[in-house]
């Protein structure tokens, strides 16, 4: 179970300035900025739920986790995870979390990666027989039988992002934060990587804070959606309230070879490329057939496809909604 | 410790991966300290004493720094590249394990081409050793160990103090290296050689004097104040400061997030 309530962060950045008599200024008296990355963060999250941690760069996601998992220290506000405050125990939290971040490794560069876990297993003093254990589940699951005896330095990053998913398992975690878990990799390390997390929250029960880019990510996992921005949560709920609310939209694409781009409402152009134009259709002003007739009445047609809008669209229109 | 020694494993592992970088480096740190005895030697040979110590006991100041300096090298030089830890986000890492800071950074790296430091000074020792003509008594052995072990602490404090700052500059600062590749330099003398003022500092600010010079009196047999034996324990009070700096530092990053 994890609660926070009323979490605040303001980070103080130093005032870089052009030109060199302002920059030697700014060395004896330095001016900051203040910006308020967290401002009154507040969510429960219940045993074994899928949360996906989703927000523009910069909305505040990354302080979020790090909150959660013990690394930052909030200037106000309570955080509470499976009774323990993050900050205030971080030894006695930390051996109860696993936390990947997509970018960083926690693997020893230089040797085997069966010998990073052997060393896990010492830091975290996980037993012996148990650690056994959870090693062979984890190496059938992610299949990792032929590249424990790699050194990581020698790995693919899909190879990697499935090891270091594992390294942050040995010790068996209640909660689980994913940072950016399949950034960068191929459509089948992807999958791999969420069919994996599948398989954990339904064998372990595992709680799962994911955060990321991938709209993919988020519709094959998480059961509810917490949309960040600057420092606010905006929005919570599950993807199908989502789709509810904001849209039963069509995405209309027309390859056209000229003409006008026509102005109805309901009618919202997304992308004017040179005879590609995108529109996103609201069916309740709009019925998509009259947006198609005026489509025709005013642009040479040659071809026209009509789809569901899709999550990334959707999101992209909560941004703008949302101004964030 | 047994976690160290896991710890310790690996790094061994990882340089068998660079044999030849390993076995270069660790001739090269043999050979510059190497440069360093025969600056004295040849000092030493023009003017026989220095304020009255032979070469041989100039020998002896110089082995011990020389070989406190390089144990605490091996083991502490973590926090030599503490400010890279900090950028990479390879501190984030040790704050997300269920151990100490400290000890993590110790055991993130562990140097040993600083072996070849080593050995230069074991060798020192040696030769200090074998051309004085000192009576090597059961106390004056174990003060000489005494003194080396707290001088490896104190060096260590000194890393530690130069990474503790790092929290606040984000970049180590430079100056720090006065005193720890500084103080290695000064300690191939006897700490009185530089004058008064010199030796005050090393004793109340820098507390090297107190396992370097004033212990070293007694081993030497120009002082047979057992209250000496005392001295090196003092310089560890030197940690003090040093934990608390560290403490406000890790302090300060975990509200930064710099």
């Amino acid at each position: 179970m994890i609660a926070l309530r009323n979490i605040q962060k303001t980070f103080r950045v130093p005032k870089r300035e052009a030109g060199f008599g302002r920059a030697a200024r700014s060395f004896f008296r330095r001016e900051y900025t203040e910006i308020r990355a967290l401002d009154g963060v507040s969510f429960t999250v219940p045993d074994g739920q899928t949360v996906g941690y989703i927000g523009p760069n910069g909305a505040g996601k990354s302080s979020t986790v790090k909150i959660m998992s013990g690394i930052l220290t909030p200037d106000g506000g309570e955080c509470e995870i499976d009774g323990l405050c993050p900050w205030r125990d971080r030894k006695k939290h930390v051996a109860n979390i696993g936390v990947v971040f997509g970018q960083r490794s926690q693997l020893w560069w230089d040797v085997p990666v069966a010998d990073s876990f052997a060393l896990l297993r010492d830091i975290y003093g996980v037993e012996e027989a148990r650690f056994q254990k959870t090693l062979r589940e984890l190496t059938e699951l992610l299949e990792l039988d032929e590249i424990l005896k790699t050194p990581a330095r020698m790995l693919s990053l899909g190879q990697r992002m499935r090891c270091e998913i594992a390294a942050s398992l040995l010790h068996e975690p209640k909660t689980l934060f994913l940072d950016e878990p399949t950034i960068g990799l191929d459509a089948s390390s992807k999958i791999a990587v969420r069919e994996f997390l599948k398989t954990l929250r339904r064998e372990k029960n595992t709680t799962i804070i994911l955060t990321t880019h991938d709209m993919a990510d988020i519709e094959a996992l998480a059961e509810r959606i917490l949309l960040i921005g600057k420092g606010k949560i905006l929005l919570d709920g599950s993807f199908e309230e989502l789709r509810k609310r904001h849209g039963g939209k069509k995405l209309l694409t027309a390859v056209v070879d000229g003409g006008t781009v026509p102005v109805r409402e309901g009618l919202v152009l997304l992308e004017q490329k040179p005879g590609l134009w995108r529109f996103s259709v609201d069916p309740a002003l709009l019925p998509v057939s009259d947006a198609i007739e005026a489509l025709a009445a005013l642009a040479q047609l040659r071809d026209l496809t009509v789809e569901d809008e899709s999550l990334e669209a959707l999101v992209l229109s909560l941004y703008r909604e949302f101004r964030v | 410790m047994k976690l160290y020694f896991r710890y310790f494993a690996i790094h061994l592992k990882s340089l068998t991966q660079y044999r030849a970088s390993f076995v270069l480096l660790t001739i090269g740190q043999f050979l510059t300290s190497f440069s360093a005895f025969l600056g004295i030697f040849f000092l030493m040979e023009r003017f026989q004493t220095v304020r009255g110590f032979t070469f041989s006991e100039v020998l002896l100041f110089f082995a011990v720094t020389l070989l406190s300096f390089s144990l605490a090298e091996c083991f502490a030089r973590g926090f030599d590249t503490f400010s890279s830890m900090l950028g990479n986000g390879e501190f984030d890492r040790i704050l997300l394990r269920p151990k100490g800071t400290v000890f993590q950074v110790i055991a993130s790296k562990v140097e040993l081409s600083r072996m070849g430091r080593l050995l230069q000074a074991v060798l020192t020792f040696g030769v200090a050793v074998g051309t004085g003509e000192g009576d090597w008594t059961a106390d004056k052995i174990v003060l000489l160990a005494l003194m080396t072990l707290c001088g490896a602490v104190f060096f260590a404090a000194l890393f530690v103090l130069g990474a503790a700052v790092c929290f606040f500059t984000t970049e180590g600062l430079e100056v720090l290296n006065i005193f720890t590749d500084g103080g290695r330099e000064f300690g191939r003398y006897p700490l009185s050689v530089y004058g008064k003022e010199m030796l005050r500092f090393y004793t109340f600010v820098v507390p090297m004097a107190l396992f370097q010079y004033y212990p070293m009196l007694y081993v030497l047999g120009r002082s047979d104040n057992p209250l000496l034996f005392f001295s090196p324990l003092l310089s560890l009070l030197f940690l003090l400061p040093v934990a608390l700096l560290w403490r406000l530092g890790v302090r300060h990053y975990r509200s930064t997030g710099s």
